[in-house]
């Protein structure tokens, strides 16, 4: 899941100006996170209202980054958007971007900041669980991904900071290397531990790729 | 036999060495390192020279190091992995050689967010295990990271690394060390020792696992100062280990700064008895001109 993360209202006023204002939301992570599903755009629809702007109208893309799927949907709503001068999408940057290659008479704006591919362990309680490293190593770790879930990605062992578990860094997070180490020790695979791990090949991370 | 480095030949030969830490100044001021390496000289074989430690920015290593040479004293280049790839902690290496420096201390480092500038992007492309190794193929092979090879010059690099017998999860520190050993250090420099008795558990393993004959063990203490710094390792520095009994004398202390040193005169006492520890490291943190007496008072001067 895309974790995203609605902007503040008020800064997000701020690039809205007074103008009409085109709403669209996303049918899946963002749904998930509350962050652009209907429910949130209908609220925003109203709160953007409350400040006296025109919103022209919304949609719920299904999912906002699939082009083809959003070319269709937003031919239907062509009026609407032509009305805006403003587009607000709640989703996330990829969302956004999938907007801004269809509709370019208007300002597209993010209505969210794109955190981290990641778990939904509670209702809005999120996280991060990949980097998206293009080479996944998680069999050599019980399962468990220090690239992505350690503050310093260490792929030789835990830093000399770990306590109670938790990690140095963030308190509030387990120190991936603590769970690492209890896995493997319960399925007594802790000899996977003592291979030294090489440097990680980072050409094959997504950073500058198209993969079809 | 040819030793890179007077910390070599000290340990090499069987003695016990010493070696201090001098921190760079959170400035260009040339002075501030010159006038620590006069109080300390003479009483350490080599003089750890951290690398923005805590990520907080100071003068380089590199050229904190160049000074202390510029001296006559032998530095301990510390690199961390925190704000450098691949790339540049080769080049590093390489530059450090050329210079003359011939210990490096390769350390993952104090994460950004501890530091004075916590919105900066860490880079960590690389942990310190793989830069142990990184440079041990430099220096032995003749080959970088990616291995094509090095053309002129081998960096002649004593290879040391840290390691917390302090920390989570416990049962994997000596497995720590040994994969540190296995990817090419030749000396450790342990985390600050306050709880001899935990330290003591760790070299048992470390020896009855033969790794104090593959490495030389460095013990470190620091000093404690005064009751706000005993607070602020106890609590807020992630890794170390100090007991209550510690803490208890530092606070029912009338005098807080001698009870510190006499707490560091007591480890030291209790920690060169181990067998398998090759040599003591003190952190002084702030307090450099207490490293003579500390170093005099545990019998250790003069300096080979
Ligand atoms: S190893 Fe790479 S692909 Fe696998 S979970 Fe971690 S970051 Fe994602
Ligand atoms: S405490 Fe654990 S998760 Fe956090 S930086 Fe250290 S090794 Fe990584």
């Amino acid at each position: 899941m895309i974790i995203t993360k609605q902007k503040d209202f008020n800064e997000l006023l701020s690039s809205i100006g007074k103008e009409p204002i085109f709403i669209i939301g996303c049918s899946e992570c963002a749904t998930m996170c509350h962050t652009g599903g209907e429910k949130e755009v209908l609220e925003m629809k109203g709160a953007l209202e409350d400040k006296n702007i025109l919103v022209t109208g919304w949609v719920i893309l299904e999912p906002a980054c699939h082009l083809q799927n959003d070319k269709r949907i937003l031919r239907k709503y062509k009026d609407e958007v032509n009305k805006a001068n403003k587009i607000l999408v709640l989703a996330c940057g990829n969302g956004i971007q999938t907007v801004s290659e269809i509709i370019e008479n208007a300002d597209v704006i993010a209505g969210n900041d794109t955190l981290f591919l990641g778990e939904i362990k509670h209702a809005n309680e999120f996280e991060k669980r990949c980097n998206m490293c293009g080479d996944c190593i998680e069999d050599l770790f019980g399962g468990f991904c220090p690239v992505s879930r350690c503050p310093k990605s260490m792929l030789n062992g835990p830093c000399g900071g770990s306590i109670d578990g938790k990690c140095e860094v963030d308190s509030n997070i387990d120190c991936v290397w603590d769970l690492i180490y209890k896995r493997l020790k319960e399925k007594k695979q802790l000899q996977l531990l003592k291979i030294i791990q090489e440097p990680k090949d980072w050409s094959k991370s997504t950073e500058t790729r198209r993969v079809l | 036999m040819n030793y890179r480095s007077n910390l070599e030949q000290v340990l090499s030969k069987g003695k016990f060495a010493v070696t201090a830490e001098i921190g760079p100044p959170k400035g260009s001021d040339p002075d501030k390192i010159t006038q620590k390496g006069e109080i300390t000289k003479g009483c350490a074989d080599a003089f750890n020279v951290t690398d923005n430690q805590t990520a907080v920015v100071r003068m380089s290593s590199m050229a904190s190091s160049c000074i202390l040479l510029k001296m006559g004293l032998e530095p301990v280049m510390q690199i961390t992995c925190r704000d450098r790839n691949r790339i540049a902690l080769q080049s590093d290496v390489l530059g450090a050689s050329a210079i003359g420096i011939k210990n490096i201390l390769c350390i993952t480092g104090d994460h950004q967010s501890f530091g004075n500038h916590p919105e900066s992007k860490g880079v960590y492309d690389i942990d310190s295990i793989q830069f142990i190794q990184a440079i041990k193929n430099m220096r032995d092979m003749g080959v970088f990271q990616s291995g094509d090879k090095i053309l002129s010059g081998k960096p002649d690099i004593f290879i040391g690394a840290a390691a917390n017998p302090f920390a989570d999860p416990y049962e994997f520190r000596v497995d720590h060390l040994e994969k540190k050993i296995e990817a090419g250090a030749n000396f450790i420099q342990t985390q600050s020792i306050f709880n001899v008795n935990k330290f003591n558990i760790w070299m048992d393993e470390v020896r009855s696992r033969g790794l104090d004959r593959k490495v030389h063990i460095i013990a470190g203490v620091t000093p404690l100062k005064s009751l706000k710094m005993t607070d602020r390792m106890r609590f807020h520095v992630p890794g170390v280990d100090i007991p209550e009994h510690v803490a208890n004398r530092m606070k029912n202390s009338g005098d807080p700064k001698r009870e510190g040193y006499e707490i560091a005169l007591e480890l030291i006492n209790d920690i060169k008895k181990i067998k398998g520890v090759h040599g003591l490291h003190i952190t002084a943190l702030f307090w450099e001109d207490i490293i003579p007496s500390l170093v005099r008072e545990s019998g250790f001067l003069p300096r080979p």
